[in-house]
């Protein structure tokens, strides 16, 4: 056990040091959402003010956009230099790779996340600071949701010849409902006076299927990646 | 969890290996046997399945048919462990660019779960002659000094199987010297090693045995005679037993 | 063995498709929709076999990827364009009985919705066994696998997002007059699904044959 975290540790220390010498990951993505968040905003707000439940909408979708780039360029990176084939070669239990690259992008995202809300909240006028914790777990949950399927299918298409065009055409479908949950549990906890209980049953929807897929994903990693 | 290093073989054995995608056969019912002690030349045009055979031998790649042996072990039976036995140079290298030399040997050091990092890290890079650039990006290397630095990446586990994908690439003569050099060191240590390559004069003295791949058929080149002549002979053969088709 | 089934399969199709005017015609008109009602025993029987053709193809894309059996993966294939041709009857006969029955093409019931995302999965599918190069079969595998698992996903956060609006369309309790051609309908759609099913695997094992053939040819020479 504590073999298989090292080796997710190190997939992960290794990830954050290289994007730390380049930086071009971190910052292609942050700016691509923002400029997601601004296009958006000039669909959805008429005379000033934002069309009802736009705010929860513009979030997850800047989210799911900006994920899939960063999902694209994080494997690009193991492309290049057939870096990946290296790592699959070490004698690892191969879902120790799998996990490694998923933490160093939910580490990304988290960054990237943290701008978006902040901007979505200020252009929108959404109550972030009322259920910063519920706040919180919804957008833990649906961003593990969507990376954890994003990373699968990511590493999958990484030898494909159409695979920038391939991977959302699988991505998005497959991660519809936790778009679907996030969105909604946003948009009912920015109401006025949100309904906890409703809340509550989005996130624990999310929670259900990111320890389904999280699983399905460590459990198909390893025959998947097998050429 | 046991550091994976108890697994030992001393031969791999290629029995009727194909290797398939619909119409295209990449490798046909190859067999070869390799022993510790020995440095096997894999000679052959583009294109005829050098890579991929490098592919499944190195368990990075499953064979359609067929199946190959380490030892007594396949794959499938041995799992991780005989992973860390096999040592793969591949043509691209497999290194991370943005990270220096220490940290890239560092780093495979780790993932082979390897003990004094440090000690091993420091003599390859001795052994690499790049201990003075050790802490330069491998971004600003160039192809030869990348190519050194890959093969003590590939070889820092000390591998019984040992698989290089034109290792002589790109290398000014006294690196090519130095490689030589480095691989009959492996075979008095025993290793098995199994050299794709396309410099037939360069190797030539080097190889006990030279494997011919050719439209994912393998023959065993007859020993006696220079690489480049019984290649240009194996080659006029073949064509003219296709009546004159071209390779 | 599948050279006998598809003609039993095909012949019970038959049967089916005679017996279901017969049956649809002597069921009771719906109170409030009247002749229009009766695209129903298409439409539900459509959902039916689109669900059975996308777990055939999540299990048979298991077996496929940790078996490795060559007849697995050539019948998630099958099952995949089974998928998308029943899914496009539900989808298809859904608008044309909502805009009879209510108006609109299209008020985003839950059951509808879900059917096009997974539809888009399943075309998803095929895109990637058609562009995905060689090894396609594999992550075509574990993308199968990702569908079948993500059927209740999908079902439940549609149908909780759609309860949060009011809703207009209700599937009838059924009384008794219309259960019979309502499964009779299923049955029969299920069985084509069936046929089809094996008469399009035994067609991918055909085409696997017949690459060997040529592989073998090649070997003579």
């Amino acid at each position: 056990m504590t073999r298989f975290l090292q080796v997710v540790w190190l997939v992960v220390r290794k990830d954050l040091r290289v994007e730390s010498r380049n930086k071009e990951m971190l910052v292609t993505t942050l700016f691509f959402a923002v400029s997601c968040v601004m296009v958006f905003a000039f669909a959805f707000v008429r005379g000033g003010r934002a069309v009802d439940g736009a705010a929860a909408g513009v979030l997850w979708i800047a989210v799911a956009f900006a994920g899939t780039l960063a999902l694209g360029r994080a494997f690009e990176r193991e492309r290049y230099q057939d870096a990946l084939r290296g790592l699959l070669l070490a004698p690892v239990d191969r879902p120790a790779i799998y996990l490694g690259k998923l933490s160093g992008l939910l580490l990304l995202l988290a960054v990237v996340e943290l701008v978006v809300v902040l901007m979505v909240a200020l252009m929108f006028q959404a109550p972030l600071f009322e259920h910063p914790f519920r706040m919180l777990a919804l957008l833990a949950l649906g961003t593990l949701g969507f990376a954890s399927v994003g990373t699968l299918f990511s590493a999958m298409l990484v030898r494909t010849r159409s695979r920038a065009v391939l991977l959302p055409v699988l991505l998005y479908p497959v991660t519809i409902p936790v778009l679907i949950m996030g969105v909604s549990g946003t948009n009912v906890l920015w109401q006025p006076e949100p309904d906890l209980a409703m809340v509550q049953l989005w996130t624990s929807l999310l929670l259900f299927f990111d320890v389904v897929f999280l699983t399905l994903a460590l459990w198909t990693f390893e025959p998947v990646m097998t050429e | 969890m046991p550091r994976p290093s108890h697994l030992d073989f001393d031969q791999v054995v290629a029995s009727g290996v194909s290797r398939s995608y619909g119409r295209r056969r990449a490798l046909r019912h190859v067999s070869l046997c390799c022993r510790g002690g020995e440095i096997v030349g894999l000679v052959g045009p583009n294109g005829a399945g050098k890579s991929t055979l490098l592919g499944v031998l190195s368990t990075l790649a499953e064979p359609s048919s067929g199946e190959v042996r380490y030892g007594k072990w396949t794959a499938r039976g041995a799992g991780t462990r005989l992973r860390a036995q096999i040592g793969f140079l591949s043509h691209e290298l497999q290194l991370y660019p943005e990270l220096t030399a220490r940290e890239n040997l560092a780093f495979f050091a780790g993932m082979y779960g390897l003990d004094k990092v440090d000690a091993r890290v420091e003599a390859a890079l001795e052994t690499a002659a790049l201990s003075d650039r050790a802490d330069d990006v491998v971004e600003g290397f160039s192809r030869g000094m990348r190519q050194r630095l890959a093969l003590e990446r590939a070889l820092l586990h000390t591998p019984r199987l040992v698989l290089l994908d034109e290792p002589f690439t790109g290398l000014d003569e006294s690196a090519v010297a130095a490689l030589m050099h480095r691989l009959s060191l492996l075979r008095t240590d025993g290793r098995i090693v199994l050299v794709v390559t396309h410099d037939l004069d360069t190797v030539d003295g080097l190889l006990d045995r030279a494997l011919m791949l050719r439209h994912g058929r393998i023959r065993e080149l007859p020993p006696t005679g220079t690489l480049r002549e019984r290649y240009r002979v194996e080659v006029q053969e073949a064509s003219s037993k296709l009546g004159g088709v071209s390779a | 063995m599948t050279r006998r089934l598809f003609p039993v399969l095909a012949g019970l199709s038959l049967l089916f498709f005679v017996g279901a005017p017969v049956l649809i015609v002597r069921a009771p008109y719906e109170s409030t929709m009247g002749l229009v009602q009766k695209i129903f025993y298409f439409h539900f029987a459509g959902w039916m076999a689109m669900f059975l053709a996308i777990f055939v193809l999540g299990i048979a894309s298991i077996i496929f990827l940790f078996r490795r059996i060559r007849s697995a993966d050539q019948l998630a294939v099958a099952a995949a364009e089974q998928a998308v041709i029943f899914g496009l009857i539900g989808l298809i006969t859904g608008p044309l009985w909502g805009v009879k029955a209510w108006g609109v093409w299209w008020q985003w019931d839950a059951r509808l919705t879900m059917a096009v995302i997974l539809e888009l999965i399943l075309v998803a599918y095929l895109l990637l066994r058609q562009y995905g190069g060689p090894g396609s079969d594999r992550l075509a595998a574990g993308l199968g696998i990702f569908a079948m698992a993500n059927v209740p996903f999908l079902y439940i956060s549609t149908e909780i997002w759609r309860t949060v609006h009011p809703r207009t369309s209700v599937v009838p309790t059924l009384p008794v007059d219309f259960g019979l051609p309502l499964w009779w309908s299923v049955a029969g759609f299920v069985v084509i699904c069936l046929a089809m099913l094996s008469a399009r695997r035994r067609l991918e094992e055909q085409r696997a044959t017949l690459d060997e053939l040529y592989l073998a040819l090649e070997d003579e020479a």
